[in-house]
């Protein structure tokens, strides 16, 4: 397992608007991509081979699995920042403010009174 | 000497600019309550003349990152572009460029060290929304240069809850003894209870009310003992996932001493409750 791996593609993804409408439109080839071409980048001339996905961080991320990346240990502020970036617009046309956000929220409801996973990389 | 002349401390609500600025039809309905109170807070600083602020925040995986992971980071740059596209994107929050003043960034960094704060610095720091929001609330004419200072909220392990206060406090002795004329005020910006990417988030109180209304009396009364004695890492965790921005605000009281605040308002909003500081000073902490 590799959390910082799955935080790293949150954050890359994120922060870049190319990125993240491959991501949005066809998750399981971007994410094929990013594995191959973005991941290893360590900066714009050398590259890193320390990190690879598990089978069940590849398959979370490739369905917009938030709530796998939530019990995985996926950082809450990238996990929550991303996937409003992705479907904030189209909850909210649909159901109005927050809809998305309080949606998420409903999917974790089992882990309310729990110790969460931890964050911790 | 420098004179520090005031120490706010606040929540950041990066959707504040949005929130009160949006068609009257389509605002919320504490929006104007909530402008209303910001505009007070606002005067809190104008009234003490700062010409330099000390600001401290929390950067949101925008700039650091966990290749590179600093638990506090001073910016040393004459000046700070700030706002990153994914808060544009999810808040509305326009670009800003921050005037820096790279002579009492130098003289805190080395400052800092000497009171065996090892600090790391970037000369090239881009600034996100935990500053940024607070030059939206308290000084939206952004005419005063920064020195930035940013704190590790997010990424375990974090520094206690005495290391966050002792900082406030080595900050304060910085700015006392810092050789100048300039009317220094202090900002930073935390949380209360807040949850984000979990089951409590955007309920229509934050997830720990209780947690919330005995911070405010803490910081009102100026109380460390009482927060040391009653927070820690695993109980923020308890009051939601985020409360650890809780932190800050144990920083800020630090800078202030431990002392009752001049001025305290709050305002219980969807999934969070607001709250505004404001400490004058009454000695020097030398």
């Amino acid at each position: 397992m590799s959390k910082y791996y799955v935080n790293k593609f949150l954050f890359t993804v994120d922060r870049n608007p190319d990125y993240l409408r491959r991501y949005t439109e066809d998750a399981r080839t971007f994410v094929a991509t990013w594995e191959q071409s973005i991941g290893p980048r360590l900066n714009d001339a050398e590259m890193s081979s320390v990190h690879s996905f598990t089978e069940a961080e590849r398959e979370a991320l490739i369905n917009h699995d938030y709530v796998a990346l939530f019990e995985m240990g996926a950082h809450f502020f990238l996990n929550l920042t991303i996937f409003i970036g992705i479907y904030d617009e189209v909850f909210m046309a649909k159901s109005g403010p927050l809809a998305f956000q309080k949606e998420f929220a409903l999917r974790l409801q089992d882990w309310r009174d729990k110790d969460y996973p931890s964050v911790a990389t | 000497m420098a004179q520090l002349v005031a120490t706010l401390a606040s929540t950041h609500h990066p959707f504040y600019l949005k929130a009160t600025t949006l068609p009257p039809e389509q605002q919320m309905p504490q929006a104007a309550e909530w402008k209303r109170k910001v505009e007070a807070y606002r005067e809190t600083l104008a009234r003490t003349k700062p010409d330099i602020l000390v600001m401290i925040g929390s950067d949101h995986f925008h700039q650091i990152f966990l290749d590179n992971c600093p638990q506090f980071l001073i910016g040393k740059a004459p000046r700070y572009d700030a706002i990153f596209y994914n808060e544009e994107r999810e808040f509305g929050i326009p670009k800003y460029v921050l005037e820096g003043d790279e002579a009492m960034s130098g003289f805190m960094h080395q400052h800092l060290m000497d009171q065996d704060f090892d600090f790391a610095f970037s000369n090239e720091l881009k600034i996100d929304h935990s500053i940024i929001c607070p030059i939206i609330t308290v000084r939206p004419q952004n005419d005063l240069p920064v020195v930035p200072i940013y704190t590790n909220i997010f990424a375990p392990p974090l520094a206690s809850p005495r290391r966050f206060y002792n900082l406030g406090r080595a900050i304060r002795k910085a700015i006392d003894a810092y050789p100048s004329d300039k009317r220094i005020a202090a900002i930073g910006t935390g949380h209360l209870s807040l949850e984000l990417g979990g089951p409590r988030q955007f309920m229509e109180t934050g997830p720990d009310p209780e947690f919330d209304h005995r911070a405010i009396e803490w910081l009102r009364n100026g109380d460390i003992d009482a927060i040391l004695d009653n927070v820690d890492h695993a109980s923020m965790a308890k009051s939601g996932n985020a409360t650890h921005g809780f932190l800050n605000f144990i920083l800020m009281l630090g800078v202030a001493g431990p002392e009752g605040a001049d001025y305290v308002d709050n305002l219980d909003l969807f999934h969070t409750m607001e709250a505004y500081f404001t400490w004058y000073p009454k000695e020097s902490a030398a």
